[in-house]
């Protein structure tokens, strides 16, 4: 099909920075040699994280489940190649916060030896047991979201699935991964394209491929000849064009509005690498241990490498030969990337690119400066907020503001910040503010939760006092006054007693448990008890 | 003269009874100012500003029988959010009352607890399961780090360890000034 008979939208705002993408597309995709270990972090998609699955000391195989997911709305962790577990440990994470989080660590036995691989007959299958399926294969969004695929693979309850959006834009400086993914593997992609339309039951796909990418877009529609209802278009290149909201727009002209989702009118998207994901799970049985991955920034040549999820970032960086003063890796692209806390960080399946990141290559922003309200940030906002507004409120901490300004709607793309002549970083201020946002709703949450309990604590206490003191009425008009007075003492008296003489028992067994401890270890307790003796010897004379 | 008299005192019967019957029919239950009040208190059920729980707290400083500066869970930005609320003059912690620390939860050791039971009658909001002569344990997601239960453990097995920060809990700082540094440093 051809790129022109579509009539495109257009959506507002929008920046064209400098794209640096030549460099890392002049050779193909590269394989790497196994590291020395892997580190897998459990957590790497939106949702709960997942489970251990294996112990220390255990073989996996390459593509072994080690982590189940959490739930539905989680998704599985599998060995990236054959090996032994050598420790399942907290490791810091590909996270800004330098925070570590649980990972396992597998050393390889050099075999990549695979688990036995077999395709699945999903023309057989209900939907759901596909679904479930893709969530035991690990298969998540690879355009930087990382959100669980399955659960997205559902059509809204009331409309239909219209249109499939497949997202091949990648409009973020530096990232090449989804170009070269397309150019060299283009059938496979479709392949994977034809089974989420099947899934979704989406009358047609359209792949929207920015056209600043000529070769990706004439190998893809080289081989969309052979599917039916996939489209290829190629979409005027302007950032942020690969935003699912945006894309959607300039697809089908449908503009989702605040608080809806996609699905409701018809419309879903997914990205370029999901597709190839969902095709290797489904036709070879292979879950998501790998992803492409643009190296990029202050190395010799750069390059894209198809990279395991829990390679070390400096690994990978190493082959495409890191320069001279390169201090810090950003993950993802100069305008959403997040700079890593140290360069060893392992790849997850959110990394699409590492930016060697040099003081030459990114010098520090200039000093920020107040806010002359010129308006160029709404102008450049893809969502229609008003930036300086939400800066405002931020600033000031007055979150609620921020929210009716609708903060919640803001995709993070950086164009107002890209445009703002008093240099300053807004994104960073509508980051503070979400976290904040959602630290004080859970503690709200938390606080909610802890009154109804308390309150129905008290109530239950008062009912059985309540329960008690009729109970006692019903006893006293039985029985005479004067003998219930001195009997209820009596009772109260061997109530009580019992409890505090069971209570005296077991603190002497514990005691005595304790003592036994002691013994066992002579070398501490003397070392206690001469320690305990000197100061009452000194206070002796 | 008359009519008019007349008329302005129909108008004014008519306005008193249907403001009256207003007054009943839409009475509100219970008082909103203790629950906007009860609404900022952080819920922990510690006891430390001297009464039974929040609830109470809150009812003594909407009868102005208490300070606002009496809560540390709630630490300083409580303090700040019930000023705005009550229009009254913010107030630092009252150090009577405790100091503000980081939140925790509780943790019983499994192998020192004796069953006794005597945590979970102490423990305000349910957080502890266990059945006696049976080992005890926190619920941690339920816990409000109140440290009611420390205390009355005859075997001392309870501590409070602090929540550590996550990967989902982390909070993104607020973007910092750059300080440049002044020429007059040599003077001085
Ligand atoms: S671009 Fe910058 S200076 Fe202009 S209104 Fe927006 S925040 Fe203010
Ligand atoms: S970062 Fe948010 S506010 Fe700024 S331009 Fe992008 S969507 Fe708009
Ligand atoms: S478990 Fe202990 S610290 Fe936690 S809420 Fe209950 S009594 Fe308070």
């Amino acid at each position: 099909m051809n790129a022109t008979l579509r009539k495109l939208f257009s959506f507002n705002g929008g920046v064209k920075p400098q794209t640096n993408k030549l460099d890392s597309t002049r050779e193909p995709i590269a394989q790497l040699p196994l590291p020395a270990q892997f580190v897998v972090p459990l957590h790497q998609s939106v949702g709960g994280v997942p489970i251990p699955l294996v112990s220390v000391g255990q073989k996996v195989l390459k593509g072994e489940r080690v982590g189940a997911p959490d739930g539905n709305y989680s998704s599985a962790i599998h060995a990236p190649t054959s090996g032994t577990v050598v420790a399942i440990e907290p490791r810091l994470m590909a996270h800004t916060s330098g925070l570590t989080m649980l990972c396992v660590v597998i050393e390889p036995d050099g075999k990549d030896e695979w688990i036995a691989t077999e395709k699945l007959a999903y023309h057989s299958l209900p939907a759901d047991e596909v679904r479930d399926y893709l969530r035991d294969a690990g298969v998540v969004g690879l355009g930087g979201a990382v959100f669980p695929s399955h659960v997205k693979l559902k059509a809204g309850k009331n409309t239909p699935m219209k249109t499939l959006v497949i997202n091949g834009a990648e409009c973020e400086p530096f990232i090449t991964c989804d170009d070269l993914l397309m150019r060299e593997r283009p059938e496979l992609i479709l392949r994977g394209v034809a089974i989420m339309r099947e899934l979704l039951q989406a009358e047609e796909a359209v792949v929207g491929i920015e056209d600043n990418k000529p070769e990706a877009v004439a190998s893809m529609q080289a081989a969309a000849a052979k599917f039916e209802h996939i489209q290829i278009v190629a979409v005027p290149t302007r950032y942020p064009a690969g935003g699912a909201k945006q894309l959607i727009r300039v697809l089908t002209g449908i503009e989702v509005p605040h608080g809806k989702r996609s699905t409701d009118y018809g419309v879903q998207c997914f990205n370029v690498g999901t597709a190839y994901a969902i095709y290797e799970a489904i036709e070879l049985g292979r879950p998501l241990i790998s992803r492409i991955v643009t190296v990029a920034g202050n190395v010799e040549k750069p390059r894209n490498y198809e990279v395991r999820f829990g390679t070390p970032m400096d690994f990978v960086a190493q082959h495409a030969g890191v320069k001279a003063g390169t201090d810090s890796f950003v993950m993802g692209g100069p305008m959403m990337g997040f700079r890593m806390p140290a360069l060893d960080v392992p790849v997850v399946k959110a990394t699409n690119c590492i930016i060697a990141s040099s003081p030459a290559l990114f010098p520090p922003p200039p000093p920020e400066m107040p806010c002359i309200r010129c308006g160029e940030c709404a102008r450049a906002c893809p969502t229609d907020l008003q930036p300086f507004e939400m800066y405002w409120h931020s600033r000031a901490k007055n979150f609620g503001k921020t929210q009716e300004y609708h903060l919640f709607d803001c995709i993070e793309c950086g164009c107002c910040a890209y445009v703002c002549p008093s240099n300053i970083p807004l994104v960073d201020y509508y980051r503070f503010a979400k976290t904040e946002i959602w630290a004080r709703e859970r503690q709200k949450d938390a606080a909610d939760s802890a009154r109804v309990r308390f309150e129905a604590r008290n109530d239950r206490i008062e009912r059985e006092k309540r329960e008690k003191a009729e109970k006692l009425a019903a006893r006293t008009a039985a029985a005479r006054s004067s003998a219930i007075t001195s009997g209820d003492a009596a009772i109260n008296a061997t109530e009580d007693d019992p409890k505090k003489a069971l209570i005296a028992a077991a603190m002497a067994r514990a005691k005595a448990q304790k003592a036994d401890a002691e013994h066992a270890a002579p070398v501490a307790a003397p070392a206690a008890s001469t320690s305990e003796s000197q100061p009452n010897a000194g206070e002796q004379p | 003269m008359l009519i008019a008299l007349l008329a302005m005192l129909g108008l004014a019967i008519l306005i008193g009874a249907s403001l009256g019957y207003a007054s009943l029919k839409f009475k509100v239950e219970g008082d909103p100012l203790v629950d906007k009040i009860d609404a900022i208190l952080p819920q922990t059920q510690c006891g430390q500003c001297g009464f039974p729980g929040c609830k109470p707290y809150a009812t003594a400083i909407a009868n102005g029988e208490a300070d606002i500066n009496r809560c540390p869970p709630g630490g300083d930005d409580g303090i700040h959010k019930l000023a705005d609320l009550l229009g009254r003059e913010y107030k630092p912690l009252n150090a009577e009352a405790g100091v503000e620390k980081p939140k925790a939860v509780a943790f019983v050791d499994e192998n020192t607890c004796i069953g006794c039971t005597l945590c979970l009658q102490a423990c305000p909001v349910d957080a502890i399961s266990g059945a006696a002569k049976q080992l005890h344990t926190i619920i941690s997601s339920l816990c409000t780090g109140c440290e009611l239960c420390v205390a009355p453990c005859p075997v001392d097995c309870i501590s409070m360890q602090v929540v550590e920060e996550t990967v989902d809990t982390w909070k993104w700082r607020y973007p910092s000034f750059q300080l440049k540094p002044v020429a007059t440093r040599n003077a001085a």
